[in-house]
């Protein structure tokens, strides 16, 4: 099928099967490898890219249905100048191993971008990803940090 | 990471465009070495160090980063030594094959690569020796690298520049090297007011022999070490420009997906192999050892194409293997009279006799996974006469090795490029996922990026063992211990050989472990044996005060009365989370304390069990004495992240063996800790100025009791095997 995506401002025309996930057209085929791939079934967030404004886990969304649609991923996300969220991240020193925060930072920055101060329960219930080495207090800092301003 | 290439440097000591570099010399016979009867002709020189003429600094780094820190904490240690201006210091991880220095990247990791100068053998005296040998295995585990590199070769290269460069200030000036002093990466004369930068000396301190034995700081003149600073690997890690193993791309490359026979030890028939094939971009359907795999040109076209592949499993001798079976003959050899002892003190059965009390309890833990956050995965690209390995390793030079025999090349003709790790744990020591890349790239003649899905990544690990333990414990009129005594089983993995010993000063001690074999793969997982010993260690103990009618930390002070160490960790985590202070209504706290690694942790749980038997852990205190903490905020990391890593283990974690198989399969059935679930942490380091302890993996063992001891202080029930979720606490 032939897509056609905004990726980070670029427009791509692809062809490509329309249930093939948005993560895997991402990395494979765009050779985006920012976006992390973690379980596959929607339950890690490793994968957590921005689809029309919107966090999504980018594992299981068939590429067909977000044809035409404006997505950013973490290498577009502070391009022009550093997010507040990756700032944050490095004030707090957040990541360890690293390969979490991608979708870590996304699902962070939409969520302030929907509700710019969410409560500590907010946060919690909004983003559920997964950071196996354990950078959760620093995350909580780091969120506090940028609601606190 | 920059490139090395063949001419980054001209000759000993001097980098091209001026410059000194410093390392320390390998020689292929290292035997000759150690027997001091070195042959400087062959002999190559390992690069640490260079200061280039606009006075930068780079030092160069043979560990992993796994998020450990440990590519900040090794530059500090060095540049602290060098008394180095910090913010011209950068970093560099060495290739896996330095000591070999066979082909082009590494070529220019040596410095020159015919002849050394006689200056730089010298600097081989026996513990550097042992430097260039743990650098050499470049094994990034057992929390050693700050411990072992860091001490013994970062500071000493550090140490020995600086002499150098004050030595070529010294010659310039004319006068006594005494009468110099070093800050900030300038050298000055105070008398006359002179000063120069390193970068003005280098050239000349180029020329100066390295000392053999470099003088190091005394800890109180450290200016850099303990002071904390921004990690170098955490810029990458928030733009998405972080590479590791899973993103390397080489030209022409193809993807595959595997599946193992879910049995153990068992393999595949698969009867419409050739229908597969003819899927859309796939290339090939190949099997290998115990595994099938479908190689397409792109991931997810060889993963679904698998899922396609209809799978019989042969030969499974552990199909009717089940974790209760497995379970059931653990606690019956650990009732075995037999065993290799770990300690075998005084009368344990007389003082039994002598007993006011005695306390009985058996302790079981599970297998469990590592799920490191990326999937194994690896790349490989096998040629005629050479191959080329792209992956995140604990341990690339072992990589290489297992790389080699699987494509039948000399190790030589390996190049093993190391990337960043999504974790390691552990299972990223392993070689399995690297053996099975080497092959699909020859079967395929191409180069192949093998992906293990999540489902692989859980159902075939090298579990961190299940054990199951007898405990027995007699009490004097006191309430304190007068023998211990300890049964368990031991799979073969239960290293580090200390791990079953209690820390706590009893004179009758039988500790032992009875040998039990298992089907189940097992391998190193963070902590190794103190994940389960220190479980029945600190809840044992924790028992024998409840019996004894006894606050569970006064009585472990008591016991610790004559470990000063141990015991200043211990009080720093009960009084800094207020132990003995009122809680919340429904809160308790509890307590436990381990050595591990080199360094003691304590950690006090504060919990609350709800009616439905939910638990929540609100808040966990660590105390930590690791000697010196290298980067204070780097270790606050990685004892958080210990903590959140056995807290996951200690509430979810089990790996379930039933028909052979593994049970679990991702994140649904394999839980782990979120945001929501995170307790507020609070870390304490204690600076007791002793040797350097690994902070890796200490943080890990002692959660899982002090969280089954609070509950038991909340509701009365005692929590003897894990995980907690599988005990109704309503
Ligand atoms: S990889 Fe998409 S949620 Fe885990
Ligand atoms: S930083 Fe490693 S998984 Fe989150």
């Amino acid at each position: 099928m032939a897509v056609e995506l905004h990726v980070n401002g670029v427009r791509h025309q692809l062809d490509v099967e329309a249930e093939m996930p948005l993560l895997w057209v991402l990395r494979d085929e765009l050779g985006l490898t920012g976006t992390k791939f973690g379980c596959g079934v929607s339950s890690c967030g490793a994968c957590t890219v921005h689809v029309d404004g919107t966090a999504e886990r980018s594992c299981t969304l068939p590429v067909g249905d977000v044809d035409g649609a404006h997505i950013t991923t973490i290498e577009g996300l502070g391009a022009d100048e550093a997010h507040p969220v990756q700032i944050a991240w490095i004030e707090k020193q957040v990541p360890q191993c690293g390969y979490c925060q991608s979708g870590m930072i996304m699902a962070v920055a939409a969520l302030l971008e929907e509700n710019p101060s969410p409560s500590r329960a907010e946060l919690d219930e909004a983003v559920t990803n997964i950071c196996r080495c354990g950078s959760y207090q620093r995350i909580h800092e780091a969120v506090d940090g940028l609601t606190n301003v | 990471m920059g490139k090395w290439t063949r001419r980054a440097f001209l000759g000993a000591g001097g980098l091209v465009g001026g410059g000194l570099a410093l390392g320390f010399a390998f020689a292929p016979n290292r035997m000759t070495i150690l027997s001091g009867d070195s042959d400087a002709s062959t002999a190559e020189l390992n690069t640490w160090l260079t200061i280039r003429l606009d006075n930068t600094i780079k030092v160069i780094v043979p560990h992993s980063e796994m998020g450990q820190g440990t590519q900040t904490g090794l530059p500090m240690m060095l540049a602290d030594e060098l008394d180095a201006d910090w913010s011209t210091v950068t970093m560099e991880q060495a290739p896996a094959t330095e000591t070999y220095a066979n082909n082009d990247v590494a070529r220019g990791f040596v410095l020159g690569d015919t002849t050394l100068p006689e200056s730089v053998s010298r600097m081989l005296d026996f513990s550097l020796f042992k430097v260039a040998q743990i650098a050499g295995l470049q094994i990034t585990g057992g929390s050693a690298s700050i411990r072992f590199t860091g001490q013994l070769a970062m500071r000493r290269a550090g140490a020995a520049a600086k002499h150098m460069l004050l030595q070529a200030a010294a010659t310039r000036w004319d006068v006594p090297v005494e009468s110099l002093s070093a800050n900030e990466s300038i050298v000055t004369h105070a008398t006359s007011g002179r000063s120069a930068t390193y970068g003005e000396l280098a050239n000349e301190a180029a020329l100066v022999a390295p000392p053999v034995e470099p003088t190091l700081k005394s800890p109180s003149d450290f200016t850099i070490i303990g002071q904390s600073q921004p990690r170098f690997d955490i810029p990458a890690k928030v733009d998405g420009s972080a590479a590791y193993g899973i993103d390397i791309q080489v030209p022409g490359m193809m993807y595959a997906a595997i599946k193992h026979a879910p049995v153990f030890g068992a393999s595949f028939q698969a009867p419409n192999v050739e229908q597969v094939k003819a899927s859309p971009g796939v290339i090939d359907v190949i099997e290998i050892d115990g595994a099938i795999a479908v190689v397409a040109n792109n991931f997810w076209r060889a993963k679904t194409a698998l899922e396609n592949l209809e799978l019989l499993c042969v030969n499974g001798d552990g199909e009717s293997m089940t974790s209760a079976q497995i379970y059931e003959r653990y606690a019956e050899a650990a009732l075995s009279e037999d065993g290799s002892y770990d300690a075998d003190e005084g009368d344990v059965a007389n003082a039994m006799l002598g007993a006011d009390k005695i306390v009985r309890a058996s302790y079981q833990v599970p297998f469990l996974a590592h799920a490191a956050m990326e999937p194994l995965n690896c790349t490989a690209w096998v040629q005629n006469d050479k191959c080329d390995v792209w992956v995140g390793h604990q341990n690339p030079l072992g990589a290489r090795k297992s790389a080699a025999s699987a494509a039948e090349l000399p190790e030589e003709q390996v190049t093993v490029h190391n990337f960043m790790l999504g974790g390691g744990f552990g299972r990223r020591s392993e070689t399995d996922f690297v053996e099975q890349a080497v092959t699909l790239s020859r079967k395929v003649g191409a180069p192949v990026k093998l992906i293990w899905s999540r489902e692989e990544d859980i159902r075939q690990d090298r579990y961190r063992p299940a054990v199951a333990n007898h405990m027995a414990a007699a009490l004097g009129a006191d309430g304190m211990p007068t023998a211990w005594q300890n049964s368990y089983t031991n799979s073969g993995a239960n290293e580090p050989g200390e791990s079953p010993l209690t820390q706590y000063a009893i004179a009758n001690q039988s500790i032992k472990g009875v040998d039990v074999s298992s089907a189940v793969p097992l391998g190193a997982w963070r902590s190794v044996g103190h994940t389960q010993h220190c479980f029945f260690n600190e809840s044992f103990v924790d028992e024998l005060a409840a019996e004894a009618g006894q606050d569970p930390y006064e009585y472990r002070r008591t016991l610790l009365a004559d470990m000063p160490r141990h015991r200043k960790v211990l009080d720093t985590a009960a009084e800094k989370a207020g132990w003995g202070t009122p809680l919340p209504e429904g809160h308790a706290r509890g307590i436990a304390i381990e050595q591990s690694f080199g360094s003691i942790v304590a950690q006090v749980a504060e919990v609350s069990v709800d009616e439905f038997g939910q638990v929540k852990v609100h808040k966990v205190t660590a105390a930590v004495d690791c000697g010196i903490a290298v980067n204070p905020n780097a270790v606050d990391a990685q004892i958080e992240s210990g903590i959140i890593y056995g807290l996951t283990a200690a509430l979810f974690g089990e790996i379930e063996i039933d028909e052979g198989c593994v049970v679990q399969s991702n994140f649904p059935d394999y839980p782990m800790v979120r945001l929501q679930d995170a307790p507020e942490i609070d870390v304490h380091l204690i600076d007791s100025g002793e040797a350097i302890g690994g902070i890796g993996e200490p943080g890990t063992p002692p959660i899982a009791p002090a969280l089954t001891n609070a509950i038991f202080a909340a509701t009365g029930k005692r929590i003897r095997s894990l995980p907690v979720s599988k005990h109704d606490l309503a």
